[in-house]
């Protein structure tokens, strides 16, 4: 958001978008949702049945069957002489290809938007491929970018993780802030006998919640306001792993009840995840009646449970949630080593496309172009290196670990070994003194 | 004689031992032991119950002994509670006085106790104890009874003790599995200091350190109150256990050595001896370091004293210990341990005697029996307490009984 400098034309949309305290016409242009690809239509089609106020919806797709099927406002249809109506065929790249062709159309709609969200199902063609195109087209024509995707199930194989991940990576790059959930995750939320069916319906489900709550966030008038740039600022670099949870509760004492119910969320580890944060973003919704002290209590148990953590809360009043709170938060850590060696080694190929591609190139300069193509040679031989240095770093490492653990005695804990230890400030009190102590006998 | 309510008896579960002893109150409700059982404790560990049909076996045996020993049929018990799970802290009640004349009456006494007794533990938490200590009137320390003083605001602090639920279910549970009622669970350090201090060493301050079988507790007392309570998983198995892994001996040849030859002290008279452990026959097996010995069993006693020196200085309670340290339980009888107590703990320190109790004198006065004497001696405390009570409502339904009869 630092860049706002040389885009005035478009400040005056980002502001309303930010304050969110506007007139509904205004919001009507402000707010728009992407649903992208076969899954991002699906689970757009919630939101959009979810009867969300003043927001418009856009179907992208390449395979024109599920756009029939979808009741977005506007339906885009992608298509290139490669495909032949055939779709992408599970390749990202042949999305992204016809996305780029079509960057100029998907910039047209895009015009006049304050906040786009993009949601997708990564892993795919289309919603792989095009999702990253999109926030870029957005971005350029000045609205805030915010994707919102899903990565495939383990089980859906290597190769779908693999392009999700890459699909995270440029998407992350493109967009001002990009919120992931595995879906994975899902698999704590659902038993023995959930059908597909169902299963998809409560990803769908879940993924609506969070664009739910941070369109409340940003659409409603707040006790508490979040301003954008703040929310960017915190998706920024840590959305590799997040997860979102939203509770509700009536009556006298909902905090405590929709707490009680956070915390004890599935997709929250049971408030464990909380604990291992380092960004946290929570939104309360309560009807006029919503007190200050009720806010204050969610909040000092969210803050007590992570702590170091980036919190950041709003709390808005909804006419409708009379007697009601619903607590929605999203919490976000920041990604592993895996994902970014995965990155490195598909960087050169991308590179290549993007020399290839015409549109890469003819690619007007804007404010909102992030300057990967020049960076990332030297970035990829750094981290190329690092990453062979780090191997090779690793293999020593545990080899001297296996080497320190052959034991030269077992302290054996005698009559107590099969009790329960008895540790007082970290030490075992059952294995004789004189050996924790290193005093030997003659 | 007969009556039952008159017979008291105190039942230790503890790592080494059981110990049943009974207790009688006379016309004049002056508490006398009248008889003792026990027997060797087999499945406990660490205070705890590891084993329940061992342990039921060495309570019932202990019990019988003690049935015969007194010629009464025993019905209930006071029983002694411990291990690493318990707990001691203090808890403040506040309750402000509402009263136009802030005179500090009887139940505002009655709330600021139940205030500091409402604490918040987690469900499988059991409170065993909240004993009083002092009120607070105004800020103002150490008051014993409030009523009838001025103020705005009476304060009192509880001493709680909780522990874990179903641990002491299972001590309870092998009791009960004897057809035997369980008329309260006592902590066995609270006991032991009921037996040992007088009332002038509660007033100066004492702390009475009972190391037991698998557990040492410690009880503080200042100005007649308890201050701290603590227990430490550790007592005198694992000196035998350290003696058996640092000598290279089985577990009961340990004890035994420990009990021959262990002192809590290293002299220099033990400087380099050798002592040849002989079997049954007499025939030498194995030459072990008198020295070694001697270290190993040191090192550990003195570290028991020493984390028992540092929770006191946490607790801010070792300023206020003027009568000095008792110790008791098994552990009391290692040669030299009040010496080394002494060193660790800067203070006086004596062996405890259970002496504010008349009957069996020679047979009780040893220190592994304070815990079953005191849980005699807070028994008696109920007792009397019930008693009075009974003889109140008595006195009650008598008037109005005489009145109708008018």
């Amino acid at each position: 958001m630092n860049q706002n400098s040389d885009a005035e034309p478009i400040q005056p949309n980002q502001v309303s978008a930010n304050c969110a305290a506007t007139d509904a016409s205004q919001q009507k242009t402000a707010i728009k949702v992407f649903g992208i690809g076969n899954a991002g239509i699906s689970m757009m089609q919630r939101l959009v049945d979810s009867g969300l106020q003043g927001v418009e919806f856009v179907a992208v797709n390449t395979d024109a069957a599920s756009l029939l099927g979808s009741s977005a406002t506007q339906k885009i249809h992608l298509e290139t002489k490669l495909m032949r109506g055939m779709g992408t065929g599970g390749d990202p790249e042949r999305g992204q290809a016809a996305a780029e062709e079509a960057a100029a159309k998907l910039k047209e709609i895009c015009q006049g938007a304050g906040v786009v969200f993009i949601i997708a199902g990564l892993g795919g063609g289309a919603g792989t491929g095009i999702s990253a195109v999109l926030a870029r087209a957005a971005r350029e024509s000045g609205a805030i970018a915010l994707g919102f995707v899903t990565t495939p199930f383990d089980c859906e194989g290597r190769r779908r993780q693999n392009a999700a991940q890459e699909g995270v990576e440029a998407l992350r790059e493109a967009a001002d802030g990009v919120i992931c959930l595995p879906n994975q995750k899902v698999f704590k939320l659902i038993d023995e006998n959930t059908s597909v069916v169902s299963t998809f319906k409560l990803i769908g489900d879940l993924l609506a919640d969070g664009v739910k709550g941070v369109w409340r966030l940003l659409a409603h008038p707040g006790l508490l306001d979040v301003h954008f740039g703040d929310f960017c600022a915190m998706m920024r670099d840590r959305h590799m792993e997040s997860s979102f949870a939203t509770t509700e509760a009536i009556g006298a004492t909902r905090s405590r009840e929709a707490m009680d119910k956070l915390l004890a969320h599935p997709m929250l580890d049971g408030g464990q995840l909380l604990a291992e944060s380092d960004a946290v973003l929570v939104s309360l919704i309560g009807g006029p009646d919503l007190t200050m002290v009720e806010v204050n209590r969610v909040m000092g148990e969210i803050q007590g449970r992570c702590d170091g953590a980036h919190v950041m809360m709003g709390a808005a009043i909804d006419e409708k949630f009379c007697e009601r709170l619903a607590i929605t938060v999203i919490v976000a850590r920041k990604g592993e080593a895996p994902h970014e060696n995965a990155r490195v080694r598909m960087k050169p190929e991308e590179l290549e496309t993007q020399l290839l591609s015409q549109t890469a190139t003819t690619k007007p300069k804007s404010r909102l172009v992030p300057p990967a193509p020049e960076l990332s040679p030297d970035k990829v031989e750094q981290l190329l290196t690092r990453q062979r240095a780090g191997g090779t770093r690793g293999r020593k490492a545990s080899a001297k670990m296996r080497q320190g653990q052959l034991p030269l005695e077992i302290i054996s804990k005698g009559r107590f070994d099969k009790s329960e230890p008895t540790i007082h400030m970290g030490e075992d009190l059952d294995v004789p003194t004189y050996i924790r102590r290193g005093i030997s006998l003659n | 004689m007969f009556d039952p309510s008159s017979i008291i008896v105190g039942l230790e579960i503890g790592t080494s031992k059981v110990c049943a002893v009974v207790g009688e109150l006379n016309a004049e409700n002056a508490l006398n032991i009248v008889g003792l059982g026990q027997a060797r404790s087999r499945g406990v560990r660490k205070g705890e119950i590891a084993d329940a049909p061992m342990a039921e076996e060495d309570v019932r045996n202990a019990i019988v002994e003690a049935e015969k020993m007194a010629d009464v049929e025993i019905r209930s018990v006071y029983l002694g509670v411990t291990g690493g799970h318990l707990r001691g802290f203090n808890n403040r009640g506040v309750h402000p006085v509402v009263s136009a004349d802030r005179e500090i009456s009887e139940e505002d006494v009655q709330d600021v106790i139940k205030n500091a007794k409402t604490i918040n533990l987690p469900a499988q938490n059991h409170v065993i104890h909240a004993i009083r200590q002092h009120f607070l009137v105004d800020g103002q320390d150490g008051i014993t009874n409030p009523v009838g003083m001025l103020g705005a605001r009476v304060e009192v602090d509880v001493h709680v003790v909780h522990g874990n639920l179903n641990r002491l279910q299972n001590a309870i549970r092998s009791v009960k599995g004897l057809q035997l009622e369980v008329d309260d669970i006592v902590f066995s350090g609270l006991a032991s200091s009921l037996a040992i201090l007088t009332n002038e060493q509660k007033e100066l301050g004492s702390l009475v350190i009972d190391i037991g079988g698998g557990t040492t507790e410690y009880v503080v007392y200042t100005n007649g109150i308890i201050k701290h309570t603590g227990v430490l998983a550790v007592g005198g198995d694992h000196v035998s256990n350290d003696l058996a892994y640092g000598l290279k001996v089985p577990l009961s040849r340990a004890e035994q050595l420990k009990i021959e030859h262990g002192s809590a002290l290293m002299d220099d008279s033990v400087k380099g001896q050798n002592l040849a452990i002989t079997n049954e026959l007499g025939l030498p097996l194995k030459e072990i370091n008198l020295e070694n010995l001697r270290q190993i069993m040191s090192l550990r006693l003195e570290e028991i004293f020493q984390l028992i020196a540092h929770d006191l200085e946490q607790a801010g309670a070792i300023d206020y210990l003027r009568s000095g340290v008792f110790l008791c339980g098994g552990g009391a009888r290692i040669a030299g341990i009040a010496k080394l107590a002494e060193q660790v703990l800067q203070m006086p320190v004596t062996i405890g005697k259970t002496n504010s109790i008349s009957g069996l004198k020679s047979a009780l006065d040893q220190p592994e029996f304070a815990t079953a004497i005191g849980l005699v001696k807070f028994g008696s405390f109920q007792q009397r307490k019930r008693s009075a009570k009974a003889t109140l409502t008595q006195g009650i339904k008598s008037t109005i009984g005489n009145f109708f009869k008018r």
